[in-house]
């Protein structure tokens, strides 16, 4: 029987981690993240644990734990942020180049300099070329629901590619909030038993992994890696269908909010998303058509689903939570407005960076946005392709 | 209740502000089936430095996750923040204050001109310092909040108090908070 319990986002990582217990957990504790490798160390010391549960002395150290973990042949996942995730840097490449199914469950903050503990997106932004599937979540009920799924996407013998879910760093970390909890039994039959289809402690099947691989092939490998992700999108819908089947909710690519009349759209992931579908809420009742879309999944990028959703408004806000320093937009306006290229008509599209080391973002910056989408529909003209919300200038 | 509850805790860091709030929320889901939100500022941690906690209470799912800026409900549990931090910025019309305070409450009306909005007080440093040893109000301003608002009778809210405390806490400390409680439901006073 499915529960109702009142979790924090990173208490609710540690909840779906004990269920789903993975052969080996490798982390290194870092704010905002630091309870979830807490919590799991409790479960652990409790014995509601069998796996192993490792806590060595970097993040570096932990994804390449995984790696070598996952290598073996075990189910493996690790939890971190910003600045950890930026130390497994030159892991995270390598987990995705060997094609290893891990799951990392990220409490996204911001990077420094200067330093910041609070929330924005910078930390997994800075990794979406890494080779990983990233999973974007808007609430406490959407990290548990997402972490579940995540294991039978990166273990799907199409995908077999690295996951990470992303919840927002204290916004989401560190409140508390009501989520159903499905039974132990449930999860773990949702997920199934995990089989690696090249472990290295198969003693009978001899093998190298990671060799080095120049001129002559390398160009072919990499193009072979991308088969993996280029699946991924197939093995997402299914999943997120299956598990709106089994536990009544259902996932897609993105969610949309009062989209089907409206006339101007704004997106934003995550924890925006949810004090954004309030505001529409209110600016619907002044007889604004404006909706919502949420992207959840930012790699592989579902351009043309996100598309063909936009492609018959009139006018385009984009809100990312991070920036792209030199490049023409932040990376969700990037992608969008690259996504929509292809079309004779498009709507008018205009970008806002927001929340930046976790500065807040509140009904009336929504109403704002908005009042700027009525006036580029209105004129036909985009005066500013990039401004930001809430900030002092 | 048709709308949200929107609560703003006042506090300083170390007296169990955030603590205050996540009990709140763990009572009001368990034993009403509320849905909840309990949430720390997001801001830096220091000490003795003024902080916010945030709550909000619903019939049903929450979706905001901004802090809150227009609270219905606003909870001081450090006196000497009066005057120094603007507790009623933002409160609704109707808004009412729940105050940790030996000042009198006429006086602290006036003072932040609450105008005709209600203003609760009672001494928790004194309950506290009574029955924990230790002058930490967070427990005794749970509750009454929970007297004001006639959520729920001290019984049930002492249940799961009990269950919730329990998690961290010895059982002697757990009676000890128990008893702060009796004093807030019995002490808390309209102004």
């Amino acid at each position: 029987m499915s529960k109702f319990v009142t979790l924090n986002g990173n208490q609710t990582i540690g909840e779906a981690a004990r269920q789903i217990d993975p052969d080996v957990i490798a982390a290194y504790p870092i704010t905002p993240s630091t309870a979830i490798v807490e919590t799991i160390a409790k479960f652990k010391a409790d014995g509601l644990i069998s796996g192993e549960f490792v806590c060595p002395e970097s993040e570096h150290s932990a994804m390449s734990l995984c790696i070598g973990a996952a290598s073996a042949g075990g189910r493996v996942m690790t939890a971190t942020a910003s600045q950890g995730l930026a130390l497994m840097w030159e892991m995270l490449y390598i987990a995705a180049g060997l094609r290893l199914p891990i799951v990392a469950a990220i409490a996204n903050r911001s990077l420094s300099a200067p330093i910041n503990i609070h929330g924005d997106h910078s930390d997994t932004m800075g990794a979406r070329d890494s080779g990983w599937i990233q999973i974007y979540s808007e609430n406490c009920q959407e990290a548990y629901d997402n972490f579940i799924q995540a294991f039978r996407i990166a273990e799907h013998l199409d995908v077999r590619t690295p996951v990470l879910v992303g919840l927002d760093g204290f916004i989401i970390s560190h409140s508390m909030e009501v989520i159903q909890v499905e039974d132990d039994a449930e999860v773990k039959k949702f997920i199934g038993e995990y089989k690696s289809l090249y472990p290295l402690l198969d003693s009978k099947v001899k093998m190298t992994v990671g060799p080095i691989d120049f001129t002559d092939y390398y160009f072919e490998h990499k193009r072979n890696q991308l088969e993996g992700i280029e699946n991924a999108p197939q093995v997402i819908e299914e999943v997120g269908k299956e598990f709106g089947k089994k536990f009544g909710r259902e996932y897609g690519f993105f969610e949309g909010y009062r989209l089907d009349d409206a006339e101007l759209c704004i997106v934003a992931m995550s924890s925006a998303a949810g004090t954004c579908k309030d505001a529409i809420d209110e600016l619907r009742s002044e007889g604004k058509r404006v909706g919502l879309l949420k992207p959840r999944i930012f790699r592989p990028f579902p351009h043309q689903r996100i598309s063909e959703a936009l492609i018959k408004m009139k006018a385009v806000a984009v809100l990312d939570r991070s920036s792209s320093p030199g490049a023409f937009g932040a990376p969700l306006f990037t992608e969008i407005r690259s996504a929509l290229y292809d079309y004779e008509e498009r709507p008018k599209i205009t970008n806002y960076v927001y929340g930046l080391g976790g500065r807040d973002i509140k009904i009336e910056h929504f109403k704002e946005v908005t009042d700027d989408l009525e006036k580029i529909a209105e004129t036909g003209k985009v005066e500013k392709v990039y401004s930001y919300i809430n900030l002092r200038e | 209740m048709e709308k949200t509850i929107e609560i703003r805790w006042h506090g300083r860091a170390g007296q169990g502000v955030v603590t205050a709030a996540v009990t709140l929320a763990d009572v009001l889901s368990t034993e009403k089936g509320k849905f909840v939100q309990a949430f720390p500022e997001f801001g830096a941690e220091k000490r003795g430095a003024p902080i916010l906690a945030f709550n909000r209470i619903s019939n049903k799912p929450i979706r905001s996750h901004s802090q809150v800026y227009y609270p219905d409900i606003v909870v001081v549990t450090d006196p000497s923040l009066l005057g120094m931090v603007d507790i009623a910025e933002g409160a609704k019309e109707n808004a009412i204050f729940i105050i940790n305070t030996t000042y009198e409450l006429p006086l602290i009306r006036e003072k932040l001109s609450l105008g005709e909005r209600k203003i609760y007080g009672l001494d928790a440093y004194t309950i506290a310092a009574d029955e924990l040893g230790k002058a930490i109000p967070n427990v005794p301003m749970v509750a009454a909040l929970i007297k004001i608002t006639q959520i729920m009778d001290l019984e049930k809210f002492q249940k799961r108090l009990k269950v919730s405390l329990s998690k961290k806490l010895r059982p002697e400390v757990v009676e000890k908070n128990l008893r702060t409680t009796d004093r807030a439901f019995k002490e808390v006073k309209e102004g």
